[in-house]
């Protein structure tokens, strides 16, 4: 069996389900003021005040196990509540990274003691975290990174810089890909995971504007930062691999879905309006909602083998490149429906949105890997390399 | 989750098909030689009337149930109607009309001249024994429509597009003797369902052909496969055929035999959007071989246009699934999407 006839529809068990109700009844009342233009932002937004509430109520942390304060449910539960999250548009960035992979990848690598340490704060919203991988000369090609730990007598010194990395400025912790052996001609070889603590002496963390004028990733400079020995996440030179199985995590979520969702929403309720409907709009509308249902269940699917255990790599990357293609899509296509018209009469704030949604489609395409390196992975998968 | 079941019953398809339904065959009966042997299997093995209630002698399967099923119908390019006829006989058995022996396609009908009735395309009409036709169109289904059985043998029968398809036209008395009923059903939609999953079927068979092919051929002294620029086009292939199959899913996701409209719209729009690029991008990658009617990808790729159009093109099904979330939904998208995909209803 390929990864093509892999998937088979599946449903969300009843009691993750149950989830839906009262996340739904906070966030209608939680972002009932925030305009489509802010909302828009999505996992991009920022909020620690709204991530700490999400911890009270326990929906931080939600897979990870209750003697951490977890919430000891499966990736359906996550799977609802960000299902949420993304389609009222909350302001989910200070949380996102800790929540969905570093929270996770201490649980399934870290010593009791990291665990000890580093998830109770993650589950109340407390500790947020930032993947640190791409570098100035390190991007698509992953394994060229130069950033490199030097075991000392008691623990590691680490030296080099990352780049692009979403939220640095504001959170505490960073797990980062370095060498700690061997050279960038060993390539994946002799790469390890450190948790970089970004309060320590020799770290410099400086944001990046983006062309939307947001501040979301950062660089970030390691000159002689002191680490304690249980800095190392995993096993040494097993870097690579514990990065690999990240990315399943990360590619398939309802975040690869649903990143112009509001933009969607928005334009909807234009055209559910007598001065809004054309024939094309409802056409189009038809179109994007027969795209985004099967990735929806595709996405589903996935989150069941997560759930089993499994690491569906090459599904993942099938669904990222998709609903990507569909989410940069909705901006393009629904920019041409309104500028087709005789009447120039969309509200300002669908324009607003329309704007910001139309600036930062490109990144879509660009976290988490690009399209072309997905879709050299999957080329992978098919026995191709 | 009975899938074992399911996958039995599939098996079993697979097993008949891959001994009876091999590219010659298709290609004969495609040349005008009779489908009647290969029909006969079929009829031998009780696959058509698998949806028909186990009270009136079939295997009371669900629409979900037989998937499989209808996906190598495509896989296959099955030259003749199973697909139709198992929905035709579960139609006729509900209704409580008897079901004569022979395979049976769907149409809609138009009134024609001195009381008869013309069907401009059925497909499949050249091979079928039987019509289930529809009289004037009934999108909503909601009063009914009269539903009549008519014989392909007593029509007047002419070309209409594909080899397969005809347009059928019978007098009067022919129409006045036929079985008739009220039917509740959107032949439409029938047929979007079918041949979304036969669409899915046949994507996956052109991307394992084309795999193959790529793995197969060199050039520059190495199989293309090895180059960057077909290895994408190929990811792009199996990104298409992946989410065409999920779709088709959704499209016959269903406890009864009846497929719901909304899922039918959202799985033939994206079959149907799906098909024009898997064609395109497996004849450039075959080159010159692909474009031959000695090799077999062609039986595939004409079936991938063929049955994009048959029942209804993808911007027909964009705007019927257009209103439901426009006119007939309020509040988020997620919700009607949640509606079409969430299997447990």
């Amino acid at each position: 069996m390929s990864a093509l006839d892999s998937l088979t529809l599946t449903s969300i068990p009843p009691e993750d389900e149950a989830l839906r109700a009262p996340v739904r009844a906070f966030l209608a009342d939680a972002m009932k003021k925030v305009p489509a233009h802010i909302r828009a932002k999505s996992w991009a937004g920022y909020d620690t005040a709204f991530s700490r509430e999400l911890g009270r109520r326990g929906w931080l942390g939600i897979t990870l196990p209750k003697e951490y304060g977890g919430g000891g449910r499966s990736p359906f539960a996550r799977y609802v509540l960000v299902e949420e999250f993304l389609n009222f548009g909350a302001p989910v960035g200070s949380h996102w990274i800790a929540d969905r992979q570093s929270g996770p990848l201490i649980l399934k690598y870290g010593t009791q003691a990291q665990k000890n340490f580093y998830l109770p704060p993650i589950c109340r919203g407390e500790s947020f975290f930032c993947i640190g991988m791409s570098e100035p000369n390190a991007g698509s090609d992953l394994a060229s990174v130069k950033t490199r730990a030097t075991q000392t007598a008691i623990g590691w010194t680490l030296n080099g810089q990352k780049i692009w990395t979403t939220n640095a400025q504001a959170c505490e912790y960073m797990i980062a890909l370095v060498r700690t052996s061997g050279d960038a001609q060993d390539r994946q070889k002799g790469l390890s995971q450190v948790i970089v603590d970004l309060s320590l002496p020799g770290v410099t963390v400086r944001p990046i504007t983006d062309l939307s004028g947001d501040s979301f990733f950062c660089e970030v400079f390691f000159d002689n930062v002191l680490l304690a020995s249980d800095a190392l996440i995993g096993d040494e030179g097993k870097g690579w691999e514990q990065v690999t199985a990240e990315l399943a995590f990360e590619r398939s979520g309802p975040e690869r879905l649903f990143s112009s969702i509001v933009l969607f929403d928005e334009w909807l309720a234009f055209i559910r309006t007598e001065a809004g409907r054309t024939p094309e709009s409802v056409r189009l509308a038809g179109k994007i909602f027969s795209q985004l249902a099967p990735l929806r269940a595709m996405s589903v699917a996935v989150t069941e083998k997560l759930a089993r255990g499994m690491s569906p790599i090459v599904e993942a990357a099938l669904v990222k490149d998709l609903g990507t293609g569909v989410e940069q899509f909705i901006p393009s296509a629904i920019a041409d429906d309104l500028f087709s018209r005789d009447v120039q009469n969309a509200p300002l704030e669908l324009l607003q949105t329309l704007n910001y949604v139309t600036q930062v489609a490109p990144s879509y395409s660009l976290r988490g890997g690009t399209r072309d390196i997905l879709r050299g992975m999957i080329a992978r998968g098919l026995g191709l390399r | 989750m009975t899938h074992s079941m399911d996958d039995l019953f599939s098996d079993a398809v697979r097993q008949l098909l891959t001994a009876q339904c091999t590219p010659q065959v298709v290609r004969d009966i495609e040349a005008g030689q009779s489908a009647q042997p290969l029909w006969q299997r079929i009829e031998a093995s009780g696959f058509a009337d698998a949806l028909v209630s186990e009270a009136q002698g079939g295997a009371g399967l669900s629409l979900s149930a037989i998937y499989g099923v209808l996906e190598l119908c495509g896989s296959f390019c099955l030259p003749v109607p199973l697909a139709e006829t198992m929905l035709a006989r579960a139609l006729l058995a509900q209704a409580g009309v008897t079901c004569p022996a022979g395979s049976m396609a769907l149409g809609q009908a138009a009134s024609g001249a001195d009381g008869g009735l013309v069907c401009d395309v059925v497909r499949c009409g050249q091979v079928a024994d039987w019509v289930l036709v529809s009289q004037g169109m009934n999108h909503e289904a909601t009063s009914g429509s009269v539903c009549l059985l008519l014989p392909v043998s007593q029509a007047i029968k002419s070309p209409a597009g594909f080899c397969l398809d005809a347009k059928l036209v019978w007098p009067h008395g022919v129409v006045a003797a036929a079985q008739r009923f009220t039917g509740h059903h959107n032949i439409q939609t029938l047929q979007a369902c079918i041949y979304a999953a036969q669409l899915a079927g046949a994507m996956q068979a052109v991307f394992n052909r084309t795999l193959q092919y790529a793995n197969d051929r060199n050039q520059f002294g190495r199989p293309i496969g090895k180059f960057q620029a077909i290895q994408h086009q190929l990811a792009v292939i199996s990104e298409h055929a992946f989410v065409a199959r999920m779709a088709a899913q959704l499209g016959c996701r269903s406890s009864t035999f009846m497929p719901d409209r909304l899922c039918v719209a959202v799985a033939k729009a994206r079959t149907s959007e799906a098909a024009v690029e898997v064609a395109a991008l497996s004849h450039s990658i075959h080159g010159a071989i692909g474009f031959t009617q000695e090799f077999d990808l062609q039986l595939y790729t004409r079936r991938l246009h063929l049955w994009r159009q048959a029942g209804g093109s993808e911007s027909y099904w964009y705007t019927v699934a257009g209103e439901a979330l426009v006119e007939h939904h309020q509040g988020q998208t997620l919700d009607l999407i949640r509606g079409v995909t969430d299997s447990a209803i």
